[in-house]
């Protein structure tokens, strides 16, 4: 299975995940501060600031377009618990 | 004072803006958390323009006749072009859905966060081409003057909004700079004393969101204000200013000094091993923090304080380590009523960690890694138990553990690499 590899740079914690993996389940498992609320993808509190790697996370489906937009999310922002890991190495931050 | 019962008409604010709001005298204890000595109101407003009236928030459902007797009194419902709803928790948009149902050719306007809200407030059927979401840099037209918005999200809600009326200088503050003193007097140079009622409004609903209270701050005091109209309590039209300075001074600070790192070690002890612990956990942050004193390390037995100036110390600092034995299969009670004061101030993201001595299952550190995973800490470290008396080892461990969270402080922690199936 294709791996990833997820740094929380809060933390300073990198983590290899299957691909597949939501980044809140990673998150909340090593107690990095990206943490949710609904995990629905409708609250936003676990909006994660993307600093690299985004092109290695799958793409954000219409109800979290429109999450993202509510909130007023800047850019290279996603949900954790909608945002997939494709493969790759991908750096994150807390909102 | 008593609201007198022929008092429900609508009360001038400025030119074209009435209070349109209800008195609830009677009521003691708001959402649970608060109480307070003289009630509340519930504070609603109407803005005449040459093209139409907006109605800024509602009332309680349990007011909303007073409510509409009083809008009647200087607006009829076909003349409403826009129903502004700052902030929709019940209190102020109980009264929304038979407004919509009275005033059908107006828009509702509303700021973006509050799309999830409405969903469990209203049908959407019946809001279906009746909305706008308006943020800052908007503004609704009533013809000769116009509403602007300033998104000024959780104070206290997500979806919390202000809206600004520049011609007369009144800011519809929704919950900001508002508190719970009941008063027909209505304006802040009428109504009694109160300002205990403002700051302890501030304390137990605005101060878990200072941060953002400062973000609205900098949209705020820059306006020419003239009047603060907020949802709840006096209107504040002499020295309106005066109120926001106060906010300004809350949201600063609450300590004096101190610009270092503070890391915290509170625990409690039965038999003296959980406090041996956190005497080696302290021991080990200042090891890491060396003689240039970067991280401040202070350690507290919870069994000698309550639990107040301990959450005024935990809102300043950046680390927090908390130490209990296990006792019948969890944490103390002193820990708990630490751990449940927190929601009082913003813990996000700060680092934690917890340890403490147990006889047989040792239940007490997971309980409190939990909890404080859940108020959105980073617990990142596995804590530290000691099995009845903490041998050398677990010593050794309660250092490290303080090591390593002061050395996170400084941002001199070693990166580690780990395996998805390495985490429970």
């Amino acid at each position: 299975m294709p791996k990833a590899n997820i740094t929380f740079q809060d933390i300073g914690v990198t983590v290899t995940v299957p691909a597949g993996t939501r980044l809140i389940e990673v998150s909340e498992k090593v107690g990095a501060g990206i943490t949710y609320g609904c995990r629905e993808g409708e609250c936003c509190t676990c909006l994660t600031r993307i600093v690299s790697g985004h092109e290695h996370l799958a793409e954000p489906s219409v109800l979290e377009h429109q999450v993202l937009r509510d909130n007023l999310a800047p850019r290279r922002h996603r949900l954790a618990c909608q945002a997939q890991v494709l493969g790759g190495s991908i750096i994150v931050q807390p909102a | 004072m008593r609201p007198a019962a022929d008092l429900e008409r609508a009360v001038s604010v400025a030119a074209g803006v009435h209070w349109i709001g209800a008195f609830d005298a009677d009521l003691r204890s708001f959402d649970i958390i608060l109480r307070t000595a003289n009630g509340t109101s519930y504070n609603a407003y109407a803005v005449r323009g040459s093209d139409g009236v907006a109605i800024i928030d509602t009332v309680k459902i349990n007011f909303s006749e007073t409510f509409f007797r009083r809008l009647e009194s200087i607006a009829d419902y076909d003349e409403i072009t826009h129903i502004v709803l700052n902030h929709l928790e019940p209190d102020h948009s109980g009264a929304l859905p038979e407004l919509l149902r009275r005033a059908p050719g107006a828009t509702l306007l509303v700021s973006p966060q509050a799309r999830l809200m409405l969903k469990g407030l209203l049908d959407p059927a019946e809001l279906a081409g009746r909305i706008a979401y308006v943020g800052t840099g908007d503004h609704a037209d009533l013809g000769d003057r116009q509403l602007e918005f300033l998104n000024t999200p959780y104070l206290h809600w997500p979806d919390t909004q202000c809206t600004w009326l520049p011609d007369e200088g009144v800011l519809f503050s929704a919950d900001f700079l508002g508190c719970h003193y009941c008063d027909s007097r209505l304006f802040n140079d009428a109504v009694g004393d109160f300002r205990f009622s403002f700051d302890y409004y501030y304390a137990h609903i605005m101060r878990p969101f200072r941060a953002y209270v400062r973000t609205a701050l900098d949209l705020i005091e820059p306006l020419p204000l003239r009047i603060i109209a907020p949802a709840h309590g006096p209107i504040l039209r002499r020295d309106p200013r005066d109120y926001v300075a106060r906010y300004r001074a809350f949201a600063a600070s609450a300590l004096h000094g101190a610009a270092t790192k503070s890391l915290l070690v509170f625990y409690i002890s039965a038999y003296g091993a959980t406090r041996r612990m956190a005497e080696a956990v302290a021991a080990g942050a200042e090891s890491a923090s060396g003689a240039t004193g970067e991280v401040r390390v202070s350690l507290y037995d919870l069994e000698g304080g309550d639990a107040q100036p301990f959450v005024d110390l935990i809102e300043e600092a950046d680390a927090l380590l908390f130490g209990s034995p296990t006792i019948n299969g969890d944490a103390v009670k002193p820990v708990w009523d630490l751990l449940s004061s927190l929601t009082m101030v913003d813990v996000k993201g700060k680092f934690a960690a917890a340890f403490g001595s147990y006889g047989w299952s040792g239940e007490a550190v997971p309980m409190i890694e939990d909890r404080l995973r859940r108020l959105k800490l980073r617990v990142p470290l596995p804590g530290v138990r000691a099995r009845l008396t903490p041998t050398g080892d677990d010593f050794a461990a309660c250092h490290e553990l303080g090591r390593e969270v002061a050395l996170h402080l400084l941002g001199r922690a070693t990166p580690r690499s780990i395996d998805l199936s390495q985490l429970a």
